[in-house]
This record gives structure tokens, C-alpha cells and sequence, in this order.
């Protein structure tokens, strides 16, 4: 499992690999892609009118004057409430992705490395993937009430076996391979083994398995929102502009639509730089556990 | 063989009993008196002591969970609280909307991914290949029911070809309505499945493509056809009805949303409904319904292998 991407060398291993990565292609234009959309989210909501501004008289007007993208039900200005619920999106798939790597790392390696733990934490694991991460979510958010932070919980917790698999298979594949065996017989502790050895073996399908949880962690932050079980109905996320949208569906389907390409885009382009990064940093992994 | 598969469904029991764990541990773990957080905000202290005298959640925590578990062995998944009525009793009302919906769903994505994927991969880097793996990535990025709204907005609103929303069921009302009412929930769904199943049909059929026996087939003479019906996707059936297994829980988790989309009185609804309601029992009920058919379904495919790959023999 030595593939040139991860074995250690001279030059520091984030910038080997930044350097790999961007001459993909998709790597290139997903990332640009995804730059631009994070300096809006940054920057936007500075420059357009205040997203939660009521104006009564304009309610329910198309894209034109009154709006680039028009107004909502409350006559709140649709263009400024995308371009503020980007913000929403983006933390919650920056979060979701950075926890549940997090989590699944430690998790893994203690599975894929302490025998007598791996039959525990691998059948709770297999437990937690058959419950279906909606309905998980759902449960959780309504019975601990809806925050930013509870959303993010609830979307962390399904998302964790995966990467626990993930990095037990890779622990698992390494801890056979001769310089471990080596590191071993002369004594090396297993804290040592795990940093310098097992560790560097997970940094390039991890990426790229954060990159796909940062996706569809935005794609069920969104869904929660629209279920209206989702963080809380005056933040003004794409999942909860688009609920209120359904009501006015038939009228006014833009109110759907603009948020929605704007979630669809973004997530399209993390999904982008997601199959990029897979095919320049890792070979097998990752497309085996997808 | 008899010992594996024997061996293969007691190894659901564990699973299945972390599953059981889980959703107990999460109604009592959660912040706050369960029993209050059941009765919701507007609940007297009469509302909350009948309430937890009505779950039994004055006994020990061990207590409860074996009685809880043994009621589950007998069926029982509990009563709901608002309507009194059995919650086995309102899955079975509800399920034949959402059974009909993940049916016509599945056997779409298969019969559009797979040929879409095998094509893909015999002509591989060309542009259908490209033009697949495209659909596949927009698939994956489009939230399922901001595509529903799309298909509703071309199909309902402006073609005014196909119902804007509703369920009418094949048994009683006939398979045409049935057919125009399902088709926009069913494309809708199916797209993710398209993406997943003709992505994991490219890689396999290309993977196989490049084993020995193909190039022999080619040697001997066969004809492409021959050798991609024959020898290619028999073999590359094994990862793809994997993904198919995976896709199931992918497919729960989209009923929910498509359901509420196009205002199918199924399982989703339910579920949603008991939210709103804070019926958790309900709530309770269904995600362990769920994982259930999860966990057999998965079962079921890992024992079909044998089927599939001859190689494989436990």
C-alpha cells in the first residue's frame, strides 16, 4: 500500500500533495469554483441589503426591479437571503467534514489497532450505518431541540462509520507492511508507530473522503432545513429559504430554484474536487469504500 | 455453504441489538425528562406523570430496555401517543405507498444505470463515457427535492402532462393513475441511484474487462456483444449489486423528502407527522422498522453472491 502519494519523502507531505492535486483538472476548476463561491459567502452579505429586512408592499415579486433574484412571502429580498444562507452551508460542511474526520480517525485507528476493541467498535459501527442518517438526524434534532450545533451533531453521527471503516482498512493494510514489522522488532512504541508510520498512510483517502462528507453534509443540512426540522426557521439557510418557498411553489417556483442551484453548485463543486483529489492522491481506498 | 449462511444471519443478531440499544438510549439520553420532552411544551404535570407511567420509565433503565426489547421480539414497537393506535398497525397502513415508491425507483435506476454504466465503460474515455460520469457527479450534487420541484415545474405546471402531487394505489385505483401519479416521484428519487449504480457499473465492467478471460473470449473469436453480455457483467454483477445494498439506506433517507415533495401518504409523511407531533414512539417504531429492512435486506444480498460469482463458496 506504499503509493508514491504517501510515502514519506524530503518535501513536507500537505505541500507535496497541494502541489499533486492541483495539476488535476478537476481538482483546478472544482476548486476555483468552490474559491469563488466562498469569497461571495465571505463577502457578499458586507454589499447586499439585510436579509431579514421585511417590506410588506413587495411580497412575492419575480426577479426584476424589486430584486435580482425577487422577493419572498415577506417581501425579504431572495438575492441577499442566498448569498447569506451560503455562510449556513459552507460551516456546516466545513464542520461536519473536520468532526466526523476527526472522530473517525481516532476511532479507527484504536479499532484497526487494539484487537479486543475492533469487534466492539465495528458492530456498534455496522449499527449506527443501518439506521438511516435522515431519520437519525430527524430524531436527534427534534428530541434536543434545533441549534446550529445539534444540526451538526446530527449529521456527524452517520457520517462516522464510514470514515471509521476508512481508516481501520487502511491501519489494517499498513500495520502488515515490512518497515512496521521492522519499527516493531526494534522496539518502537505503538504511539510512535501510529504517528510516524500508520498516520501518514490516512492523510490522502481521508481528503478525499472529507471533501464527499463536506457534500452531502451541506445536501442533508439542506434537507433538514426543507423538512423544517433543520436549524432554526430566522436563520435564513437554503434548506429553510426553500421551505418557506413551498407554499408559493405554484406562484413563485424561483424561490425554490435560486437556492437551490446555489446549494446544487456548490455541492457539485466540493463533489468536483472530491473525484479529482481521489484520483491523483488515492489509488484504491477510497473508490472501494465510496 | 449451510454453515455460512447460518453463520452470516446469526451475525445480524449483534447488529441488530446495537440498533434496539441505540434508539432506547437515545429517547432517555436526551436532555431533560423524557416523559416531558414527550408530553411537549403545553403538557400539565398530570399529562407528564401519566405519560411516564404509560412508558414505565419510573423503573430501573435496565428493566426497561429488556421489557422494551421484549415486546419488539413480539412485535410490538409500541403505541403511539396522539392516535392510541399501535404503531405496527400505522406502518402497515402507510406501507404500500412508500413500497411502491422505492419498487418502481429500484427497478428504474437498474434498468437506466447499468446498460448507461456498461456503455460507459466499453467506450471508455469517449464522450459517452465523459457525458456519463458528468451525469453521475450532478447526480450526486442536486438535492433530491430541489429536482423534484424542476420535474414538477417542466412536467405538471408548464407541460401539464403528469399530477402535480398525490398517491393512487395499483390495487384499487388501477395501474394507469398509479403509473402517472408514481413516475415524477420515481424519476425524481431514482436519480441518485442512476448516478451511484452506473459509476460502480463503469469501474467494475472496466475492471473486468481488463482480466484474462476476456482477452481469451476476444482470442477464441467471440463476438464484443457476447463477450460483454457473457463474460463481462456476470462478473461485474457482485460489486454492483453491493452498491445496490448500500443505496437502501440512501434510499430511506430520499422517501422521506420525495414523500413530502409530492405529498405521498407513506412512511416518509409518517415519520414526519410524528416530528411534528413529537409522537416519538412513532418515531421510534419506524427507524427500527427501517433498519430492519436495512440490515435483511443487506443480508440477502451478501448471500446472493453465491449466485452471482461461482468463485465465491463459503
Amino acid at each position: 500500500m506504499a503509493d508514491p502519494a504517501t510515502a514519506p519523502r524530503d518535501l513536507p507531505a500537505e505541500l507535496s500533495l497541494a502541489r499533486l492535486a492541483l495539476r488535476n483538472r478537476s481538482v483546478y476548476w472544482g476548486g476555483l469554483l468552490l474559491c469563488i463561491i466562498v469569497v461571495v459567502a465571505i463577502v457578499g452579505p458586507y454589499f447586499t441589503a439585510e436579509p431579514s429586512a421585511l417590506n410588506p408592499t413587495n411580497r412575492l415579486k419575480p426577479p426584476g426591479p424589486n430584486g435580482v433574484f425577487g422577493t419572498d412571502m415577506l417581501g425579504r429580498d431572495l438575492f441577499s437571503r442566498v448569498i447569506n444562507g451560503a455562510r449556513v452551508s459552507l460551516v456546516v460542511g466545513l464542520a461536519v467534514a473536520v468532526i466526523a474526520v476527526s472522530i473517525g480517525l481516532f476511532l479507527g485507528l484504536i479499532a484497526g489497532y487494539i484487537r479486543v476493541m475492533d469487534a466492539l467498535i465495528m458492530r456498534v459501527m455496522d449499527g449506527l450505518m443501518s439506521i438511516p442518517a435522515i431519520l437519525l438526524a430527524i430524531a436527534l434534532i427534534s428530541l434536543s431541540g434545533a441549534t446550529l450545533t445539534t444540526v451538526v451533531i446530527a449529521i456527524v453521527i452517520p457520517e462516522i462509520p464510514r470514515v471509521v471503516r476508512l481508516v481501520r482498512a487502511v491501519v489494517l493494510t499498513v500495520r502488515e507492511e515490512p518497515y512496521v514489522e521492522a519499527a516493531i522488532s526494534v522496539g518502537t512504541r505503538v504511539p510512535t508507530i501510529m504517528a510516524r508510520h500508520v498516520l501518514p498512510n490516512t492523510i490522502a483517502p481521508l481528503i478525499v473522503q472529507a471533501t464527499y462528507i463536506c457534500g452531502s453534509a451541506m445536501l442533508t443540512e439542506a434537507i433538514l432545513g426543507f423538512l423544517g426540522a433543520g436549524i432554526p426557521p430566522e436563520i435564513p439557510s437554503w434548506g429553510n429559504i426553500m421551505s418557506e418557498g413551498r407554499t408559493f411553489f405554484q406562484l413563485t417556483p424561483w424561490i425554490i430554484f435560486f437556492p437551490g442551484l446555489a446549494l446544487a453548485a456548490t455541492v457539485l463543486a466540493v463533489n468536483i474536487v472530491g473525484d479529482g483529489l481521489r484520483d491523483t492522491l488515492d489509488p484504491r481506498i477510497a473508490r472501494n469504500m465510496r | 455453504m449451510l454453515r455460512y449462511v447460518l453463520l452470516r444471519i446469526l451475525s445480524t443478531i449483534p447488529v441488530m441489538v446495537i440498533v434496539a440499544l441505540f434508539v432506547f438510549l437515545m429517547l432517555r439520553l436526551a436532555p431533560g425528562d423524557p416523559a416531558a420532552v414527550i408530553a411537549g411544551d403545553y403538557a400539565t404535570a398530570e399529562d407528564v406523570a401519566r405519560i411516564r407511567e404509560q412508558l414505565g420509565l419510573s423503573d430501573p433503565i435496565v428493566v426497561q430496555f429488556f421489557r422494551w426489547v421484549g415486546s419488539l421480539m413480539q412485535g410490538d414497537l409500541g403505541i403511539s401517543i396522539f392516535s392510541g393506535k399501535p404503531v405496527s398497525e400505522l406502518i402497515a397502513q402507510r406501507i404500500e405507498p412508500t413500497l411502491m415508491l422505492a419498487l418502481t425507483t429500484i427497478t428504474f435506476a437498474v434498468l437506466v444505470a447499468v446498460p448507461l454504466g456498461t456503455l460507459a465503460a466499453f467506450k471508455a474515455g469517449s464522450w459517452i463515457d465523459r457525458f456519463v460520469m458528468l451525469f453521475s457527479v450532478g447526480g450526486f450534487s442536486i438535492p433530491v427535492f430541489v429536482l423534484g420541484y424542476i420535474l414538477i415545474y417542466i412536467f405538471s405546471m408548464t407541460l401539464k402532462i403528469l399530477p402535480v402531487q398525490g398517491y393512487r394505489s395499483p390495487f384499487t385505483d388501477g395501474l394507469g393513475p398509479f403509473l402517472l401519479h408514481i413516475a415524477l416521484p420515481s424519476v425524481t428519487l431514482s436519480v441518485i441511484f442512476i448516478a451511484l449504480i452506473s459509476r460502480m457499473t463503469r469501474a467494475s465492467v472496466i475492471e473486468v474487462l481488463e482480466e484474462d478471460y476476456i482477452r481469451t473470449a476476444r482470442a477464441k473469436g467471440q463476438s464484443e456483444y457476447n463477450i460483454l453480455i457473457h463474460h463481462a457483467l456476470r462478473n461485474a454483477a457482485v460489486p454492483v449489486v453491493t452498491v445496490i445494498g448500500i443505496g437502501i439506506a440512501l434510499l430511506i433517507g430520499g422517501v422521506v423528502v420525495t414523500e413530502s415533495v409530492f405529498n405521498i401518504p407513506g412512511l416518509g409523511r409518517l415519520v414526519l407527522d410524528a416530528v411534528l407531533a413529537r409522537d416519538y414512539p412513532i418515531i421510534q417504531g419506524l427507524i427500527l422498522f427501517f433498519s430492519f429492512i436495512y440490515i435483511v435486506i443487506n443480508l440477502l444480498i451478501d448471500l446472493s453472491y453465491t449466485l452471482f460469482d461461482p468463485r465465491i463458496r463459503y
